[in-house]
């Protein structure tokens, strides 16, 4: 006959067994079913242009389907600020982007801090890149600075927003070459391509992707990469021009905190095998994006690191 | 050219074409789901596709989203789109009186004229004309705003004070939020949920459809007149209205088709300006407002016309005209096709096939919105009350959530509501609010970056005053303010002369 504390000890035994394959097959099991991936811009943009060049990818790695979802509002804080009052369970995903989680906290009260986003993975950056249109009198970066140093203010730049990745550019630009412009903020990069194609600024603050789209109607005067791009052969990188600019919009993904360990390193894994696909590099980079492995591990020493480059900048932009 | 148009004909891409304008036009109807929505909805089922057919199947769906914002704008007074806003000020007291089917099938045969129109302009003079995109500046865009305010002298029926404060109120709350150009936070009260500003839809549900949900409780008077007689469509007279005002017809299309490539403004501003141009040139001025087919002719050919105007910068400089544009094109981007002057050159068969799917899903929508129409007027016109509002209001709280699925908009638009039932008894109209609302980013960002482009040439002054187009706008702002006193005074003299 069982006494009290036997009943009691294989009550727990029985639990245990009970409950060890279902704890494990919750972590070996992720995901067992379909995983939500939150934009916090809408669609069209670049955010939801490189999630949907990841779905498919993500869906045959996982063989679960992934569901993209737009949540816009105040630049992406909207979404930042939720993010953890979602389910922690790796079912909902987020897209992040620095600077912008970087630098929103910095300026203003957006309802998260910088620490508060749990990244998982960085895949890609639309690097940053100076451009004016294909009929200005600038063929060079030189050109650009020289005329900016001469007629401090009289070169109007536009890009997206203020205190946002363009803004920032611009105001890293300045500080590195000492060029003086008037930086004008448009209320994305589609309208201050407009001006640029426009003639009403004198050139923009811009990302690759733009520059790539725009084709030939714009002439490129450096990007902010480590090597050229690769669709746009012609353009040199700011190091070639001897400044020490690499750079853009980081996109990572993100997760609610206190996702389990087990989930997030999957989920990190599955979107390097996404970036490590041929096909899926082909497209990303024909539309001038740059890929880029930044997985788990590694994601606290680059938020450490962007955050130390962004550092002066930043205070400057605080005024 | 033919072979375009045969491979747009495909059984396929046909049947593409319906399924999508069917779609669009019940998403349009509903209060809060808009064009962008429907769009964004269908751009994963078009990766399956062919590039021509997912485009035509994108253009179809935001074509009749569309012209669906027209039903809910004359049956309910709800523009169910922004694009629908001009819709309703003479749309729904047609429908009061009794007109409702006829104003149905006005709006149908005006959006489609406008639709062809849109997308003739598209298929032939498509690179020309995205140079207007192009002259448009900060500053054009500051003073077209400003020319669209000077709307709230007109719409505020018979008390201008009240409209300009109104409309004041609708620029106020326009800025609340963090400010995207200047960084600023404003207004939000330390409230996070702000911070985002107030968005149009929700605003636009609340401002407009809670008092009519309020008024149907509140009154005994049926919420709009069933039908006089005939089979509920009345074609031969909408036809006939029709040919009455071809030239509003023809200059509304070309309004919404030039506003629709300028790509800050949208199918809202194209509605607004082309209603106020035809009550400008009106023979019976008095009658816009309470009722006027005219009304409806201007606004719903003119936002019809949007659609094909705003591929126009769209696929030849890679800027989207429209937001529902700017998901297509990263639709595009996603299948692989780089938009911009090479597209018509390299693939000009896409380009001629899609233009095409969109011409005929445009015809297309004849036949489906008279269908659709009738039924729409058939049910609201005949239900009970007691089952129509709490309907309608399930349906705006659903519509108001799903913009951008945040609970925080359904609260935004049961406070603005309350407060817009309240207003409206002491005599203030929702749309002067409304166009404060819309225009009131545009004008401060044209503003703002006026002034710091002027600043930085030197020429402040020139930067406003000095550029033909501004100046354009400018005179017809002035022209809409002054033609009323301008009118009544050579009215006065040709009865002096005729007393005398």
């Amino acid at each position: 006959m069982l006494n009290r504390r036997t009943f009691g000890k294989s009550l727990l035994a029985g639990a245990a067994t009970l409950s060890a394959p279902s704890l494990l097959r919750a972590q070996a099991g992720w995901p067992s079913r379909p995983i939500t991936y939150v934009i916090p811009f809408n669609p069209g943009g670049e955010s939801d242009v490189t999630a949907r060049f990841q779905q498919p990818f993500m869906e045959e790695i996982t063989g679960q389907s992934v569901v993209i979802t737009s949540r816009p509002g105040a630049g992406g804080a909207t979404s930042w600020a939720q993010l953890n009052s979602l389910e922690a369970d790796g079912y909902t995903i987020m897209n992040t982007i620095v600077p912008h989680t970087i630098l929103q906290p910095a300026m203003k009260d957006v309802g998260y801090q910088t620490a508060d986003i749990n990244n998982v993975f960085f895949f890609h950056y639309t690097p940053d890149a100076v451009l004016v249109r294909a009929d200005s009198p600038f063929q060079t970066l030189q050109d650009l600075i020289d005329f900016a140093t001469d007629n401090p203010g009289a070169l109007t730049m536009g890009g997206s927003g203020t205190n946002t990745a363009n803004h920032l550019a611009s105001v890293i630009f300045g500080d590195l070459t000492g060029a003086k412009v008037t930086y004008v903020p448009f209320s994305g990069s589609a309208p201050a391509m407009t001006a640029v194609l426009g003639g009403q600024i004198g050139g923009g603050m811009s990302y690759t992707t733009q520059a790539v789209r725009a084709g030939d109607q714009v002439r490129t005067l450096a990007v902010a990469t480590e090597d050229r791009v690769a669709a746009l052969p012609d353009v040199p990188t700011f190091r070639e021009l001897g400044f020490d600019h690499v750079g853009g919009a980081y996109r990572g993904v993100a997760v609610p905190a206190g996702t389990p360990a087990a989930v997030q390193q999957q989920l990190s894994d599955v979107i390097g095998q996404v970036n490590a696909n041929p096909e899926f590099q082909r497209q990303m980079t024909e539309a001038g994006y740059q890929v880029v492995d930044i997985p788990l591990a590694n994601v606290p020493a680059f938020i450490e690191e962007r955050q130390g480059a962004y550092a002066p900048a930043i205070e400057r932009m605080r005024g | 050219m033919l072979e375009a148009f045969l491979s747009a004909l495909t059984p396929f891409n046909l049947s593409l074409a319906l399924a999508g304008v069917v779609l669009g036009t019940i998403i349009g109807a509903l209060p809060g789901l808009s064009a962008t929505m429907a769009v964004a909805v269908l751009v994963p089922f078009t990766f399956t596709m062919d590039p021509a057919s997912g485009l035509i199947a994108l253009g179809a769906v935001y074509t009749g989203a569309i012209y669906g914002g027209a039903y809910a704008a004359i049956l309910v007074n709800t523009p169910g789109t922004p694009a629908a806003i001009a819709t309703s000020l003479d749309g729904f007291p047609m429908a009061k009186r009794g007109d409702g089917d006829l104003a149905v099938t006005i709006s149908c045969f005006a959006s489609a004229f406008g639709g062809i129109v849109g997308a003739l302009a598209l298929l032939f003079v498509a690179p020309p004309l995205a140079t207007i995109a192009l002259n448009f500046g900060p500053v054009e865009y500051f003073w077209l705003a400003v020319f669209g305010l000077s709307l709230i002298a007109v719409l505020s029926k018979g008390n201008t004070i009240k409209g300009l404060i109104g409309g004041f109120i609708g620029l106020f709350l326009s800025t609340v939020g963090s400010a995207v150009i200047g960084g600023d936070v404003r207004y939000t009260m330390g409230q996070l949920s702000l911070l985002g500003g107030i968005h149009i839809i929700p605003a636009l549900i609340g401002l407009y459809c809670i008092p009519v949900l309020l008024g149907m409780v509140a009154n005994r008077d049926p919420h709009i007149e069933r039908a006089k007689s005939g089979n509920g469509t009345r074609i031969p007279e909408a036809l006939g209205t029709l040919w009455r005002s071809k030239f509003n017809l023809l200059r509304s299309s070309i309004i919404g088709t030039v506003v629709g490539i300028l790509p800050a403004a949208g199918g809202a501003v194209a509605g607004l300006v082309a209603y106020s141009e035809a009550r400008r040139t009106s023979p019976d001025r008095a009658r816009f407002g309470k009722g006027a087919p005219d009304g409806v002719v201007a606004s719903e050919s003119a936002n019809s016309a949007t659609v094909g105007g705003g591929f126009v910068p769209t696929l030849v400089l890679g800027i989207p005209g429209t937001p529902p544009d700017a998901i297509i094109l990263g639709a595009l981007l996603v299948q692989g096709i780089r938009v911009g002057p090479q597209l018509f050159t390299t693939q000009s068969d896409l380009v001629m096939t899609f233009t095409f799917g969109l011409l005929i899903a445009t015809v297309l929508m004849i036949p489906t919105g008279l269908v659709i129409g009738r039924t729409a007027f058939r049910a609201i016109s005949s239900i009970p009350k007691s089952v129509l509002a709490p309907a309608i209001g399930v349906l705006i709280m659903v519509g108001a959530f799903a913009v951008e699925q945040n609970p925080n908009h359904v609260v935004m638009m049961v406070i603005l509501g309350g407060l817009a039932f309240i207003a409206a008894r002491w005599g203030f109209e929702p749309s002067p609010i409304v166009l404060g609302l819309i225009l009131g980013p545009i004008a401060e960002q044209g503003f703002v970056q006026a002034w710091l482009i002027g600043g930085a040439s030197g020429d402040l002054l020139g930067q406003y005053f000095g550029r033909p187009i501004s100046l354009g706008i400018i005179f017809l702002t002035l022209l809409t303010l002054a033609w009323p006193w301008f009118s009544d005074w050579k009215a006065r003299r040709r009865t002096l002369e005729v007393t005398e």
